[in-house]
């Protein structure tokens, strides 16, 4: 994995990359400008949080965020364009090391993953690694899917696809 | 060229055309089964089943692997690419958050700085 990452050109902004580790394993990770301190702080305070956690790309905006980073502590989560109709995540923290590490549960679901983030820093920049663990491996299947609107969609699409293929070659 | 592509969406299209395969490919999006779990799960008999992979397997959409007597069946590599590009899509929301973060760092950054200014002062 080292190796990889030296043959590739150095980037000019620093890059995120995410890979599916193992069956039940997703681990996203990137570099900061800043020591470890800082960025931790930046994933720990609700009001630094909010600033960055959702971004106007994604098209939704964040309601409402409560956060009580200690071992135990819960935070919850909620997102949408409608506020009556909110997508809420929500689970506890198990795990606080100041500007080193910390793990939280996504409690929405049973499939729902433990996510561990670590913070380590060199030279003045923090390597940022997200780990998320799912249950099973159906468990990351289904998120996957979740996202993507599922199988039948596809088929749907598919079966429309053979529709405007069959009428036109019925045509030739 | 043209020739093959014309043939391997032949095979794609004869595959998804039958709602016991398409069944098969939703089961099998959930979880990885044997010809004998599908047979049962969808009333055949094994035969029947053993056909209706075979067509699967010959468009992609699925793949198999013996295992001493059981045969067990998987999506093929059409899905992963449907997981490729969700990591991308997954990569993307991720890197447009840590633009976002790297602001808040750089002005974290910039006011420890001042404030470490004013302490010295």
């Amino acid at each position: 994995m080292d190796a990889r990452r030296e043959s590739e050109p150095a980037p000019m902004t620093n890059r995120t990359t995410v890979e599916r580790k193992s069956e039940r394993e997703l681990v996203v990770t990137r570099t900061f400008n800043g020591p470890a301190r800082i960025v931790f702080e930046a994933w720990t305070k609700p009001e630094l949080f909010k600033r960055w956690w959702v971004p106007k790309s994604t098209g939704v905006s964040l309601l409402s965020c409560e956060m009580d980073v200690r071992v135990g502590g819960k935070y919850r989560l909620a997102f949408g364009n409608d506020a009556s109709k909110p997508m809420e995540f929500f689970g506890r923290y198990i795990e606080v090391t100041p500007h080193s590490r910390l793990v939280w549960t996504n409690d929405e679901s049973d499939d729902g993953a433990v996510t561990t983030v670590t913070f380590e820093e060199k030279g003045g920049k923090t390597l940022l690694v997200m780990h998320e663990l799912y249950p099973s491996k159906e468990a990351l299947d289904g998120a996957i899917a979740g996202m993507e609107g599922g199988m039948p969609e596809t088929f749907e699409q598919l079966d429309e696809l053979l529709v405007t293929l069959g009428a036109s070659v019925g045509r030739s | 060229m043209v020739q093959y592509a014309r043939s391997r969406l032949d095979a794609s299209f004869a595959a998804l055309s039958d709602v016991t395969r398409r069944g098969v490919l939703e089961q099998l999006g959930r979880a990885d089964a044997s010809i004998t779990n599908l047979a049962e799960k969808f009333r055949m008999t094994l035969t029947g089943m053993k056909k209706h992979v075979g067509v699967l397997e010959q468009a992609g959409l699925v793949t198999t692997e013996k295992v001493g007597r059981v045969r067990t069946c998987k999506l093929g590599p059409r899905r992963l690419q449907e997981e490729t590009a969700w990591i991308q899509r997954y990569r993307q929301l991720w890197d447009s958050r840590f633009d976002e973060l790297d602001k808040v760092v750089e002005e974290l950054k910039q006011k420890e700085t001042v404030d470490g200014r004013k302490k010295r002062e």
